[in-house]
């Protein structure tokens, strides 16, 4: 490790704020990741006639469990967990509920408030909010994450581009972006939403075409600057090619602007996907999203615990995040002082 | 003493990063009394400037902190943590300061007329056609050209000499007691040294200030200083009459410091050698833009039809005053950027070859820039720097004996082999241009450009530098095309020498006969200005 990492890690967990904020982050993104195993409405472990069964990752016929018809077993319904229950045991996740799964055992109408069952209570269609949360943040924060590196990779090498080579590369370029940016992207997202069924992928090739041009400035003006550098020259003067020297010679430079702005473009990326999802227009219907546990929030003002358990974990997830990009920004900062 | 003006007593400066402390400063006591010439040298990183600077109170606090018993004392008043009030009364108004570098200490979205107007207006009250009519008397005071129409000028429409008698000016507005000289020419080119430094001078007879000088120039200190205090890694190891200090010095650093001029001459030239790099007529015109459709209206003669030969072997020094087009004429023999003419390498015309035609040439023509700051990637360790053009050129066999050979040359440059895995931060700017130098031979390159690789580098550095050149041409026989502005260090290593002004050449011949008998003024302007810091035909010279 250089003295210059070090000094950087240094820096980092300096600012004692973002350092816990990012512990959190990964912890709750950790557990998130292993949303199976906390929120399902299959069990962990059956015992059975004794047998092992795993239906967290198979799948078994009623039959397997003494049923008589050969189709997928319901370990909600009553009968076949009476008939486990004679013949062994089941292990249930901490919530008994996957993202989907509709409680119709409800002690109120759909809505229903928080109870020992439904810890957030359920949602207008009678799911359980806690499990739609677990999955939704997962699926908001993976989205973040893949859009935030895919833009960061076009958006820096667009920047590498104009920046090292310059004069009428850059020139079209600059004028294309313009003229780009300019469109209006939420019209654009909604006309093509009505054209293709959106999924995970769609809506991130489609937001991608935008948000690539974030991080292309801030890159193109560190080429800029880098490629009259006495060491670029002296790296041609080697005849060293054009690629190698952009990669190692004025590319590293270049990634300390951009590992500062990630964490917040990664901000800016859940934000859209929440908006679009609040919208109507986001992912396919029936997925866990946080904006569509708003946009459930906003048409059930009766139930503010909907309302009020998505704006909670935006705060929080959102504070965490600008904590950490806060700490980052400190730590590539070589005029801070303790 | 009565006539005491400035008193530093045992003052010491520290620096904290982190948990890593350097004592910069390390008790230093010295005064300075009306009217007299103090001059603080040592080579960088002595704590010259940030003594200067602690008298001012202009350091980064509370990265820098002064040790305990600090106490800089001007007229009586306490300087070290006085009152941001006070220092501000004192700062520009009393005690002036000109830094090195007259570019980066000018605001360039200001006009001169306004910064110098600011500190008259902070601490005169003076504004409005009062201020106006002391910004000219200030600017023919520095003996700008043309003050009057220059007043709405922008600091990037004057030449470097300009903008530091702006400083200057700048520094005077106030008539303060004390001026203190931040290397005020290290910037500058020898003939312009040589008139801010006579300036200085004069106005300090004038208006009888104070003047601390800090320099690691002694030529600079002879010519000027009454006293000189000597300081070397915080400490002040002589201090002394100037007269005194230069016929005996006592301490052993002194005495090093003095003998550490650029000597000796390079090995007698052979006529009969063939000729390694020539070119026939070469130009280099920067198109000038203007209206709306970009005509090209006239050209900047960068480099104006310039014939040169060198024989193999040899040094042909390039010498000129900054802008004169040594290093755009440099660049455009290397084939880096684009030029008209003939260019012959080794018999064999390049101007016409491409991009992969050229490459194979590129293991035969190496350059070394003056910047050792800039010239080496930051974030590649020495190993890999030096590597990367064995590898471009797939030279040098298996990673084992590459890194062989990179160790053979850290040590032949002088660097210890067992450093290779550090990164150029870790070294000081003399080492760097070693390793500069270590990048360019790993390729066994017959041409070398050299653009003023001693320039950034202190004269003890300097003089192993030229010492490393000498040796080097004579163990590998390369031909060097030495560019500078510093006459000393290329009368120790050319063969030939080529004096260019605007691009065009004024005088070549052979070393000996140009310095013995310069036939132009220009050459014999540069040639007083370098050896003797004294204007000579100040008519053939740029101000």
């Amino acid at each position: 490790m250089t003295p210059l990492t070090r000094r950087r890690l240094q820096n980092f967990r300096a600012n004692r704020r973002g350092f816990w904020s990012l512990w959190l982050f990964l912890l709750l993104f950790g557990l998130s990741m292993f949303a199976e195993f906390l929120a399902n409405d299959r069990p962990l472990l059956v015992r059975f006639d004794g047998h092992f069964y795993f239906p967290v990752f198979a799948d078994y016929a009623e039959t397997d469990f003494g049923g008589d018809l050969p189709i997928p077993a319901d370990y909600r319904d009553p009968s076949l967990a009476k008939r486990i229950d004679a013949g062994g045991f089941i292990i249930w996740p901490l919530i008994p509920f996957a993202d989907n799964t509709i409680n119709y055992n409800l002690p109120s109408p759909a809505p229903s408030p928080p109870d020992r069952v439904n810890w957030l209570g359920t949602d207008d269609q009678g799911r359980d909010v806690l499990a739609r949360l677990i999955y939704g943040f997962r699926i908001s924060v993976l989205f973040g994450l893949t859009l935030t590196i895919f833009s960061s990779i076009i958006g820096v090498a667009a920047g590498a581009i104009q920046g090292y080579y310059g004069g009428w590369i850059d020139i079209s370029f600059q004028r294309f972006m313009e003229v780009w940016a300019g469109l209006p992207v939420l019209y654009l997202l909604i006309i093509l939403s009505s054209m293709i069924a959106p999924n995970f992928w769609w809506l991130l090739i489609i937001m991608l075409l935008f948000s690539w041009m974030s991080l292309v400035d801030l890159v193109r003006a560190e080429f800029l600057r880098a490629r009259n550098f006495d060491y670029v020259r002296a790296a041609r003067a080697l005849g060293v090619g054009n690629a190698t020297i952009i990669w190692r010679h004025v590319l590293p430079n270049a990634m300390v602007a951009t590992l500062t702005f990630l964490p917040f473009i990664l901000n800016g990326s859940i934000t859209t996907l929440t908006s679009l999802d609040f919208l109507g227009f986001g992912l396919p219907p029936g997925s866990p999203s946080l904006g569509e546990l708003l946009s459930q929030g906003k048409n059930n003002l009766q139930a503010p615990w909907l309302g009020l358990t998505a704006f909670f974990v935006l705060a929080v997830m959102l504070s965490l995040l600008i904590f950490v990009g806060e700490a980052v920004r400190d730590a590539f900062d070589p005029r801070k002082v303790k | 003493m009565a006539d005491c003006l400035l008193e530093v007593t045992n003052l010491s400066v520290s620096f904290t990063s982190g948990d890593t402390r350097v004592d910069a400063v390390k008790g230093v006591s010295f005064s300075l009394d009306k009217g007299e010439t103090l001059a603080l040298v040592g080579e960088s990183g002595s704590g010259k400037s940030v003594t200067a600077l602690s008298i001012m109170q202009l350091l980064h606090y509370p990265m820098a902190s002064h040790g305990p018993g600090s106490s800089i004392c001007f007229e009586g008043i306490e300087m070290v943590r006085a009152s941001e009030a006070t220092l501000r009364n004192i700062r520009g108004d009393r005690i002036a300061i000109v830094f090195q570098e007259p570019m980066t200490s000018l605001n360039p979205l200001h006009t001169i007329e306004k910064q110098i107007a600011e500190t008259l207006n902070l601490h005169k009250g003076l504004s409005g056609t009062a201020a106006r009519a002391r910004v000219l008397e200030l600017l023919r005071l520095v003996g700008l050209p043309e003050a009057e129409s220059r007043l709405n000028a922008y600091p990037h429409q004057l030449s470097g000499g300009q903008r530091q008698r702006v400083m200057i000016a700048m520094a005077l507005a106030n008539e303060p007691d004390v001026l203190i000289a931040d290397e005020p020419t290290t910037a500058l080119d020898v003939t312009i040294q040589a008139q801010i430094l006579k300036l200085l001078k004069d106005l300090q007879a004038r208006f009888g200030m104070a003047l601390l000088l800090i320099t690691h120039d002694l030529t600079i200190v002879r010519k000027m200083a009454d006293r000189v205090v000597v300081m070397t890694e915080g400490h002040i190891v002589e201090r002394g009459k100037t007269a005194d200090i230069f016929t005996a010095p006592q301490h052993p650093y002194t005495k090093k410091l003095l003998a550490a001029e650029p000597k000796g001459a390079p090995q007698p030239a052979d006529a009969t050698r063939k000729p390694l790099m020539a070119a026939r007529d070469i130009r280099v015109w920067f198109p000038i833009k203007t209206g709306l459709l970009h005509r090209t209206s006239a050209h900047v003669k960068a480099v104006d039809g310039i014939e040169m030969t060198l024989r193999q072997g040899e040094t042909l020094g390039v010498v000129g005053e900054s802008g004169s087009g040594k290093t755009t004429l440099g660049l455009a023999l290397l084939r880096l950027i684009d030029s008209q003419g003939e260019i012959i390498f080794d018999g064999r015309r390049i101007d016409e070859l491409g991009g992969s035609a050229l490459r194979p040439l590129r293991r035969e023509m190496q350059v070394v820039f003056q910047d050792p700051y800039s010239s080496l990637s930051p974030r590649l360790s020495i190993a890999q720097i030096i590597e990367e053009g064995l590898k471009v050129h797939k030279l040098g066999g298996s990673a084992k004996e590459r890194r062989a050979e990179i160790e053979r040359l850290l040590q032949e440059v002088g660097i210890d082999p067992s450093c290779a895995d550090r990164y150029p931060h870790e070294f000081s700017g003399g080492q760097r241009q070693r390793i500069a130098l270590a990048r360019a031979l790993v390729l066994k390159p017959r041409f070398l450009l050299l653009d003023e690789p001693t320039s950034a580098l202190d004269m003890s550095v300097q003089a192993q530098m030229v010492e490393l050149l000498r040796d080097l041409q004579k163990r590998h026989d390369i031909g060097y095309l030495f560019i500078s502005h510093d006459l000393r260090v290329v009368k120790a290593l050319a063969h030939d020498i080529m004096v260019m002004k605007d691009g065009k050449v004024v005088e070549s011949g052979p070393a000996a006969s140009i310095f013995s008998a310069p036939q132009t003024a220009y050459t014999r302007a540069l040639m007083a200005a370098a050896f003797n810091i004294e204007i000579a035909e100040p008519q053939a010279v740029g101000t």
